[in-house]
């Protein structure tokens, strides 16, 4: 079996004082993509933030291990550069910093005007190396922009917020490839050296990548784990309504 | 040295306008400063000066060693013009006392951009006048590297005044890089200092200043430019080392059809610096345009960062754009931006911001593996980053190294 390169215990997480996640619990290995499903404010950005380690997601119990290392109190630039990585849903923009500048610090001291300009082809950014982050992006080139950084830092955790809204259809297919080969989907999954757990809303995305195992999030707890596909199924058929009452009734009478 | 060209008319109105007080920034009382005394001019080769001042020049943009990559240089030290050549046809770089000696018709050129009598202090350059330079390219020259013009304040508590004339002839191009800088670190000093821009049809100016002053040097700039017909007019000013007071409100009137005006301005001001800066533009052609765009930053002085376009005819566009950036809690940053039209079908906007660097901003870039300082700086850095069309790279490259060369005192 592969080791477990993130765990996630009991994780309790507030946001301004109001609790959001309650004892989630969560394992993946290197070469792992897991989905989080789930309604809107459910928690899945919230787990993805509190991951990261962005100071406004404040874990009050549990713990987050990544790499045999307990980071649940490590600071956020520390989690960047041990490999954790985060494609944004809505990133900010960035007055005056160019892309370049971004992608250079990614690369921290990687960094070739080649390589540069070679990540930039694949994600059809060559254009978008000298404009301002995010400075009037669409929601395509958000999603690519996010992910040609991720490229350039590769980390071994990647964490991807919704990478199909806002994206036509042209775009999505490229969004996939980024993702598979940021995720080395091309290498056999004992060669991996990285994982990816991705919030998906409609699933779209799913249709370009494979994923292993698939989670329901609702009310901030992970509701169920099943395949993703199925998972996928039973939303499109039945919607989250579905998935909340079915989560609910276990929690009655589970107690 | 003849001043026939400072007619009875302009000393009489500057006479009456000794006491007039500028219309912005503090008053400053010509009594504490040295009273200039007239100084010869003299040549001096300017690789021979001392290292120290070299030094300093080289920080307001201006090499003295090497330059191979310079159209021409001027060089006044005080009040004296030392040092002034060329090194391209078609472009002409003097004293201004000398220009006046030379040609005439200057003197058609001589406060018709600013008014005489704006206020005490252009009244006091008409009236205690030393000097400053004159450049001016022939119709249809094109200089391909810089005029480069250093205003050095050696001597402590001295007022500078100078009176800088600049044509560019029709269809013409020149690039100018003024460095004003003192000698001292620290000894006080009052640099007023008038400068007159003709832009004639189709010809092109840039205008880069660089202001190195030290924390004790008070400053009036006051300059007028009137753009013919296609004319442009890019003004960029780099102010990023500390300065007790400066006050200037440069004015730019186009009036030739489709004459352009740019001014932008990257403003830095540290504890105990109060700086009143802002640009002007008037369109009074038919489809001229400008751009004004402002960066502030303060770690504890006062800006206040003005900025005014006037539309009064058909077709004209002006952008104004003012940021400013807090990054000290006791710094304020005042943005004044105005515009006025006069007629319909002008097209006139404004945007203004003023604030902290966005927590959101920093944690993004700490999310790629920055440190909190790292991203900061990177934020810095963008913010004063202006993207300058139509710079030549060159003097792209040299302003953004003033600018990088002072950002870390920032941080």
């Amino acid at each position: 079996m592969r080791d477990v390169a993130l765990s996630i215990e009991q994780l309790t997480v507030e946001v301004e004082g109001r609790e959001i996640l309650h004892s989630v619990n969560l394992e993946m290995r290197l070469g792992d993509t897991q989905v989080l499903f789930g309604p809107n404010g459910s928690g899945k950005t919230t787990l993805l933030m509190a991951i990261m380690g962005f100071p406004k997601y404040r874990v009050t119990k549990g713990k987050i291990t990544f790499k045999g290392q307990d980071i649940t109190m490590l600071p956020l630039d520390e989690r960047a550069r041990l490999g954790i990585g985060m494609s944004f849903q809505r990133p900010p923009v960035v007055r005056g910093v160019k892309m370049r500048d971004m992608v250079t610090a990614c690369l921290r001291g990687r960094e070739s005007e080649e390589g540069i300009n070679q990540l930039a082809e694949q994600a059809n950014l060559t254009d978008f190396l000298d404009r301002e982050m995010n400075y009037g992006f669409s929601g395509g080139e958000i999603k690519r922009s996010e992910l040609m950084q991720l490229l350039a830092q590769r980390p071994t955790l990647t964490l991807i917020d919704e990478p199909e809204s806002g994206v036509d259809l042209v775009n999505i297919a490229l969004i996939g490839d980024l993702i598979n080969t940021l995720l080395e989907k091309d290498c056999p999954i004992p060669e991996r050296r990285c994982m990816g757990l991705i919030i998906t809303h409609t699933g779209h995305i799913l249709d370009y990548i494979n994923a292993r195992t698939g989670y329901v999030m609702c009310d901030g707890v992970i509701g169920c784990e099943g395949d993703p596909r199925e998972i996928l199924a039973t939303i499109r058929e039945k919607g989250y309504q579905e998935c909340v009452s079915c989560f609910r009734r276990r929690r009655t009478s589970g107690g | 040295m003849a001043k026939t060209t400072s007619s009875d008319t302009h000393k009489n109105k500057a006479r009456a306008a000794v006491a007039k007080p500028a219309a912005f920034g503090e008053d400053i009382d010509f009594d504490i400063y040295v009273s200039p005394v007239k100084e010869q001019p003299s040549e001096v080769e300017p690789s021979k000066l001392p290292a120290r001042d070299k030094a300093r020049m080289l920080e307001a943009g201006v090499v003295v060693d090497n330059r191979s990559q310079r159209a021409g240089t001027f060089i006044q030290m005080n009040n004296a013009a030392i040092h002034s050549s060329v090194r391209q046809e078609g472009v002409e770089v003097m004293a201004v006392s000398q220009a006046l000696e030379k040609y005439d018709w200057l003197s058609d050129y001589w406060w018709k951009a600013v008014a005489v009598d704006t206020d005490k202090f252009t009244a006091n350059v008409e009236l205690n006048q030393h000097n400053g330079y004159f450049v001016r390219t022939l119709p249809g020259s094109k200089t391909i590297y810089p005029v480069q013009a250093c205003l050095y304040l050696a001597k402590a508590g001295l007022v500078q005044n100078v009176h800088n004339i600049i044509i560019a002839e029709e269809n013409s191009e020149l690039h100018i890089i003024t460095g004003c800088t003192s000698a001292s670190n620290e000894e006080a000093g009052l640099h007023l200092g008038v400068s007159e821009f003709y832009i004639k049809k189709g010809a092109k100016v840039t205008f880069t200043m660089i202001h190195n002053w030290n924390p004790e040097i008070a400053v009036r700039p006051r300059t007028g430019v009137i753009i013919e017909e296609n004319g442009l007019f890019l003004s960029n000013y780099v102010l990023m080392k500390p300065v007790r007071s400066l006050q200037m409100y440069p004015a730019a009137r186009c009036v030739g059809e489709n004459a352009v005006v740019r001014f932008n301005s990257i403003l830095t001001a540290g504890p105990g610096s109060s700086l009143d800066v802002g640009s002007r533009v008037i369109l009074d052609a038919k489809a001229t345009k400008t751009e004004i765009i402002s960066r502030a930053i303060t770690t504890g002085g006062r800006i206040i960062a003005r900025g005014y376009i006037e539309g009064n005819a058909p077709d004209v566009k002006g952008h104004l754009e003012c940021r400013g950036l807090i990054l000290a809690g006791e710094g304020i940053i005042h943005a004044i931006p105005e515009l006025k039209g006069t007629l319909a079908g002008i097209d006139l906007s404004h945007e203004a911001a003023v604030g902290k660097i966005a927590e959101e901003e920093v944690e993004y870039l700490m999310a790629r593996g920055l440190t909190r300082s790292e991203a900061a700086a990177t934020i810095v850095r963008g913010f004063l980053r202006v993207d300058i069309q139509g710079l030549p790279p060159l003097l792209g490259a040299e302003l953004k190294r003033a600018v990088d060369a002072s950002e870390k005192d920032l941080m």
